[in-house]
C-alpha cells in the first residue's frame, strides 16, 4: 500500500500487506496472519531445495545490484567445515530509499521469518540483521521480534521443533552510508572501521570474520517466505515482466509528487501510471521536470525518459537509468537542478570513506565546484572540469560510492545543460548576485 | 666442510605463471601480485599504498594497470597474476588513470616542496614530474589541518598526507601496537591517533621510511639536510648484535641520519628508533688524529713511521692481552686474533647490553640485549666474552686495547698490565698509561665487516673520511704485525678479509664479493647451534 495512504487500487500489496496494521507487529498478531509458516515449511524441507525454490522463482536481489538471489544462495558451500554466515542488510541509507524501514516498523517478525529460512537455505549456523545506526524504532522492533521468536523456540537449537539451530542477532549500525557496501557491513560488524573491501575474495568465499557468507537486502529475504508459500510459479506469473524481473516491488516515493510513501507493485508496472495515477502527480500548479528513480546513486531522468519507463530491472536500464534501490526522487519544474545535484554531490562527499583517492578527493571537489555554480560563481571551464573528475571517479575504485557521486553530475549536465549554463553566465536570477550587483 | 652457506630449506616449488608485461614476457610464481611480477619484468608500476613489508590496502588507486581481457583497470597490488595476462602499464588509459589520481592527490596538497624535508626523496614529487598534470584545475581553498605531535621521534603534518595508510597497517600489522587510526571521512579525513597513544614503540620511528610523502617526519632529521645534499652509503647499524643491514646517509663528512636497507635475511625493511637514532658518537670532534708515543713521560704526537715500530718494540717477546671492542670488524679481531697467536696470550670482550625490543610482525627480529655489533664474530676467532674488558689478563700482560673504551673494567684489574698499547679512534681514559696511541678510524670510517648473532657476515663500507692521520684499523694492525715480522701486505680491505677466510674454517669460500650487500651465513656445521633465518 501506498503507505502511509491507504492502497491503491493498482498495487500488489505482497510485502507490504501489513504496513500501519498494529496487529501484525507482534509475534501473535503475526501468526493470526498466517506467520512462521513458511518457516516451518522450511525447516521440513531439504535446504537444497529451498535454493532450488528461490532460484526458480527469479527473485533478484532488492538492494539495487539486482543479482538472482538464488544463485548467490548456491554459492555456499555448507559442509565445507568453516562457519558460514548470513547478513541480512537493512542499513538502508540511499537518499530516497524507506522501504526497508517499513518493513522492519509494522512486519519485524516477515523478517526474522525470512532470514531464519535464508540462514537454513544456505546452511549458515547464524544470520546477522545490520540495521542503520539511525533507525532507532525499527531496531527496537527487530529487537523486540527476535527476543519474542527466541522465546516462542521459533529461533534457537531447536527451531519450531525442527531439531535445527538456527540464530538471528540483530545488531546496530553506527551511521554511515558506505556501511550499506556489503564488504564495509562486514568490517563494521566485525568491529572495524567500515570501509570496503577490495573484491576479490568476494563475500561467498571470504566475508564476514574471513568465512563464506552471503548478504542480502531485507526486501529480499522477507520476500521469500511468500514465494515458499505460493510457489515460483505465482511469483514469476505475478510480474508483468517474467521472467527477468519477476515478483513485486516496494518503491519509496518522495520528493515533489502529491502523494509521497511507500508503493508496492508488481515489476514491469508503467512507470507514467505510478507516478500520476498511484501517486497523485506533481503538487498542484507544477509539472515534473525530472525523476531519480532508482535513489540517489542512480543516473537522473528526464520526464519523457521516465515516462516511457517500464519499472523492471531492464526497463530502468533501457530508459538510461537504473531499478537501484528503489527509491523514487521526484523533482518539479520549481526546482533548480544544479541546486539538487549539489546536494547529492554534498552528500557522498560527506559519506565517503576516505579509502580510495578518487574518491575522497573527487567528491569533495566535486561538490565544491557544484557549490560554487550553483551560487552563480562558477566559470565556463566548470562544466568540462566535471566531467573530467567524473570520468576519473568511475570505474576506479574500490566500491561504487565515487561512481555514484559522478552519476548524478554527469546525467545532470547532460540532460540539464541548460541550467547550469544560465547559472554561469548569469543569465538567472540569483538573490546572492542581485545583491552584489 | 659443507660448502653450501644458504641455509638449507624445505622449499616445494611452486606452480609459476607466464604473463606479458609492457611487452616482456615473464614466469613469476603463483599468487604473486602483478606489481611484484612488474618488478621482476624490470617495469615499475608507480604505487602509493602499496609496501612488499605489509599487507595490501589497495586504497590509493595509483597503481591501476590495463590487463587485456578485463572489463575496467585492474589495481596491480591487489591483483595476482593469471596465466596469459597481457599487462599494459603505460598504456594511454593507465597513464590517465595515474594523472588523475595524481591531479587529486594534489588539490589540498600545500605544494610546499622547498620546505619540505621529504622534497627529493617524495613519491608524489617523483610521479608527480614523472606524469602529472603540469597545472591543477583546482580553484577551491585547499583542506587545512595543523602540524601535530605523534610522540616518539614522529611529527605529523597533515596537509602533505595522501592517506596511503601505510603507517597505520605498520603499527598494527607489523609493530603489533594500535596506536594510529584514519579518523574521519571523505576529505576531511587524517590520520588519527588514539587517546593516550603515542608513536612510542622501539620500532615506530619505521613509519617515517615508510610514509612515501612528507606528511611524517623524523624530528631529528627536521631541517638538517635536503635529501640531495646527502651522501648514502651501504652499511651495518652497529647498535646492536642484530645487524640490520643500513644507510648512512652524511652531509659534509657527518653522519645526519640513519634508515634500514632492505634486507630479507636479517631485517627486512625496518629498523629500530635505537639503532636510528644512534649515531652521535660516529660524529664525535674528540678524535685522536696522530699518532702518539710516551716521550717524557707525557704523550707526543708523532708520525706513523715513529710509532708503529715503538708499538712493534713494546711488544718484541712479550705475552699480550687484547681488550678488544665487541664492535671491531671481523678483519680487525682477525689480525688482533694472528698477534696474540704470535706473542702468546689472550683476547677478551665484554658487551653492553639492555632490555630487547623485538618487532613482532617479522620472524626473528629485535633490538637485541647485547648492544654491540660482533659480538659474535669475536667470539667464533677465539676472544673470550667476559663481564669485564680485562677479565683474561694475566700479570705482566702487555694490553692492547683495541677500540675499547674500557667502560666494563673491574677496580684494579688494569694494575695486572704491564705497559698499555691504545688503538682506537677515541682516547679512553687508560691512555694516561699508554706507551703508544694508534688513531683508527671508526666502523663509519673504513670499510670490513660484521658477523651477526646468527652467524650472518655482512660488509659495511666507509661513510665518510676518517680525520687527521687516523687509519683503518685493519691497515694499522697488518702494519703492526708486518713489523712484528709477520708476513701480511694487505693493500684492501678485501685481502685482509681473504685471509681471514683463508685461516678460518666458518668463514671459508667467503670473499667481499659473494657476501654481496646481503651477507652470508657463517659454515653451518662448524657451529652448532647457529642457523635461523638470519
Amino acid at each position: 500500500m501506498g503507505f502511509p495512504h491507504p492502497s491503491h487500487e493498482r498495487e500488489t500489496p505482497v510485502l507490504s500487506k501489513h504496513f500501519g496494521n498494529h496487529e501484525a507487529i507482534g509475534l501473535e498478531g503475526w501468526r493470526k496472519q498466517g506467520g512462521y509458516q513458511a518457516l516451518q515449511k522450511a525447516l521440513a524441507m531439504q535446504p537444497g531445495e529451498i535454493v532450488d525454490i528461490v532460484k526458480a522463482s527469479g527473485l533478484r536481489g532488492r538492494g539495487g545490484a539486482g543479482f538472482p538471489t538464488g544463485m548467490k544462495w548456491s554459492f555456499m558451500k555448507p559442509g565445507d567445515g568453516k562457519p558460514h554466515y548470513l547478513c541480512c542488510n537493512a542499513d538502508e541509507s540511499e537518499p530516497g530509499t524507506f522501504k526497508d524501514r517499513e518493513i522492519m516498523r509494522w512486519t519485524p517478525h516477515a523478517l526474522v521469518e525470512g532470514c531464519a529460512i535464508g540462514a537454513y537455505a544456505i546452511g549458515a549456523e547464524t544470520a546477522y540483521i545490520y540495521i542503520r545506526g539511525e533507525f532507532t524504532e525499527p531496531l527496537e522492533r527487530m529487537r523486540t521480534a527476535v527476543k519474542e521468536a527466541y522465546a516462542a523456540g521459533i529461533l534457537g537449537p531447536n527451531a519450531m521443533g525442527s531439531g535445527k539451530r538456527v540464530d538471528v542477532h540483530v545488531h546496530k549500525g553506527a551511521g554511515a552510508y558506505i556501511c550499506g557496501e556489503e564488504t564495509a557491513l562486514m568490517n563494521s560488524l566485525e568491529g572495524r572501521r567500515g570501509n570496503p573491501r577490495i573484491k576479490p575474495p568476494f563475500p561467498a568465499v571470504a566475508g564476514l570474520f574471513g568465512q563464506p557468507t552471503t548478504i542480502n537486502n531485507v526486501e529480499t529475504l522477507v520476500a521469500v517466505p511468500h514465494i515458499l508459500m505460493h510457489g515460483a510459479d505465482w511469483y514469476k506469473a505475478m510480474s508483468l515482466s517474467s521472467p527477468k524481473s519477476t515478483g513485486s516491488k516496494l518503491f519509496s516515493v518522495c520528493g515533489n509528487i502529491a502523494r509521497p510513501g511507500n508503493y508496492e507493485v508488481v515489476m514491469g508496472f508503467p512507470f507514467k501510471d505510478f507516478l500520476y495515477d498511484l501517486c497523485g502527480g506533481p503538487p498542484k500548479g507544477r509539472t515534473f521536470k525530472a525523476v531519480i528513480p532508482g535513489g540517489a546513486s542512480v543516473p537522473i531522468q528526464t520526464m519523457e525518459e521516465a515516462e516511457a519507463t517500464k519499472m523492471d530491472y531492464e526497463g530502468f536500464v533501457e530508459q538510461g537509468t537504473m531499478l537501484g534501490s528503489g527509491g523514487v526522487i521526484v523533482i518539479d519544474d520549481q526546482q533548480c537542478m544544479v541546486k539538487q545535484i549539489a546536494r547529492l554531490a554534498r552528500f557522498f562527499a560527506h559519506e565517503s570513506c576516505a579509502q580510495c583517492t578518487q574518491c575522497r578527493e573527487g567528491t569533495a571537489w566535486t561538490t565544491k565546484i557544484m557549490e560554487r555554480i550553483r551560487d552563480g560563481e562558477g566559470t565556463a571551464q566548470d562544466l568540462d572540469t566535471l566531467l573530467s573528475i567524473a570520468d576519473n571517479m568511475t570505474g576506479k575504485t574500490i566500491c561504487v560510492l565515487s561512481d555514484s557521486c559522478a552519476v548524478p553530475v554527469v546525467s545532470g549536465i547532460k540532460k540539464f545543460r541548460g541550467e547550469f549554463e544560465a547559472l554561469i553566465k548569469k543569465t538567472t536570477y540569483h538573490p546572492v548576485m542581485a545583491a552584489v550587483a | 666442510m659443507a660448502t653450501t652457506v644458504e641455509p638449507a630449506k624445505a622449499v616445494t616449488q611452486p606452480k609459476m605463471i607466464n604473463l606479458t608485461i609492457e611487452g616482456r614476457p615473464v614466469s613469476v610464481p603463483e599468487g604473486m601480485s602483478i606489481l611484484e611480477a612488474a618488478k621482476h619484468a624490470g617495469v615499475l608500476i608507480p604505487h602509493y599504498c602499496y609496501h612488499p613489508g605489509l599487507p595490501v590496502a589497495g586504497v590509493c588507486r595509483m597503481c591501476l594497470v590495463e590487463v587485456e581481457k578485463a572489463p575496467k583497470l585492474a589495481p596491480s597490488c591487489a591483483t595476482t597474476v593469471a596465466e596469459g595476462q597481457v599487462v599494459h602499464v603505460h598504456s594511454a588509459q593507465s597513464r590517465e588513470a595515474r594523472k588523475g589520481v595524481l591531479e587529486m592527490l594534489l588539490i589540498n596538497h600545500p605544494l610546499d616542496c622547498p620546505i619540505c624535508d621529504q622534497s627529493g626523496e617524495c613519491e608524489l614529487q617523483d610521479y608527480t614530474f614523472q606524469e602529472g598534470r603540469q597545472d591543477s584545475r583546482y580553484q577551491e581553498p585547499k583542506r587545512f589541518n595543523p602540524v601535530e605531535d605523534f610522540g616518539g621521534d614522529v611529527l605529523y603534518v597533515p596537509n602533505r598526507c595522501i592517506l596511503c595508510t601505510r603507517c597505520v597497517r605498520f603499527m598494527d600489522d607489523v609493530a603489533h601496537d594500535t596506536v594510529l587510526n584514519v579518523s574521519e571521512r571523505g576529505d576531511r579525513a587524517v590520520i588519527g591517533k588514539f587517546e593516550g597513544k603515542d608513536l612510542t614503540h622501539p620500532w615506530a620511528g619505521n613509519v617515517v621510511d615508510l610514509c612515501p610523502v612528507g606528511a611524517l617526519l623524523s624530528k631529528d632529521f627536521l631541517n638538517k639536510a635536503r635529501s640531495w645534499d646527502v651522501t648514502r652509503t651501504a652499511s651495518v647499524c652497529p647498535g646492536c648484535s642484530q645487524g640490520c643491514s643500513m644507510t648512512v646517509e652524511t652531509r659534509d663528512n657527518m653522519v645526519v641520519r640513519l634508515r634500514p636497507r632492505p634486507n630479507d635475511s636479517v631485517n627486512e625493511y625496518f629498523m629500530c628508533d635505537y639503532g636510528r637514532l644512534n649515531y652521535r658518537w660516529m660524529n664525535r670532534q674528540d678524535r685522536i688524529e696522530a699518532p702518539m708515543i710516551r716521550r717524557d713521560n707525557a704523550l707526543a704526537a708523532t708520525d706513523w713511521e715513529t710509532a708503529i715500530p715503538a708499538a712493534a718494540q713494546a711488544l718484541k717477546g712479550k705475552r699480550v692481552y687484547v681488550a678488544a671492542s665487541p664492535n671491531l670488524s671481523n678483519e680487525a679481531l682477525f689480525l688482533l686474533s694472528r698477534l696474540v697467536k704470535l706473542n702468546g696470550g689472550a683476547g677478551g670482550f665484554a658487551v653492553e647490553t639492555g632490555p630487547e625490543a623485538p618487532l613482532p610482525g617479522v620472524e626473528d627480529l629485535a633490538l637485541r640485549a647485547d648492544r654491540a655489533a660482533n659480538g659474535k664474530g669475536a667470539e667464533l676467532l677465539g676472544f673470550v666474552r667476559g663481564d669485564s674488558s680485562l677479565a683474561g689478563m694475566q700479570n705482566g700482560d702487555v694490553l692492547i686495547v683495541a677500540q675499547d673504551e674500557l667502560t666494563l673494567i673491574r677496580d684494579g684489574e688494569l694494575a695486572r698490565a704491564s705497559a698499555v698499547i691504545v688503538i682506537g679512534a677515541i682516547l679512553p681514559e687508560i691512555a694516561r698509561h699508554a706507551m703508544v696511541v694508534l688513531p683508527t678510524a671508526n666502523c663509519t670510517e673504513e670499510e670490513g665487516t660484521f658477523t651477526n648473532l646468527r652467524g650472518r657476515v655482512q660488509r659495511f663500507m666507509q661513510a665518510k673520511a676518517a680525520p687527521g692521520m687516523a687509519r683503518p684499523t685493519w691497515w694499522v694492525l697488518s702494519d703492526l704485525l708486518a713489523a712484528l715480522g709477520e708476513k701480511t701486505g694487505y693493500f684492501l680491505p678485501s685481502e685482509a678479509f681473504g685471509a681471514l677466510a683463508a685461516a678460518h674454517p666458518h668463514f671459508a669460500g667467503m670473499t667481499y664479493d659473494s657476501l654481496g650487500m646481503r651477507g652470508l651465513p657463517v659454515i653451518q656445521h662448524q657451529l652448532p647451534g647457529v642457523g635461523g633465518t638470519a
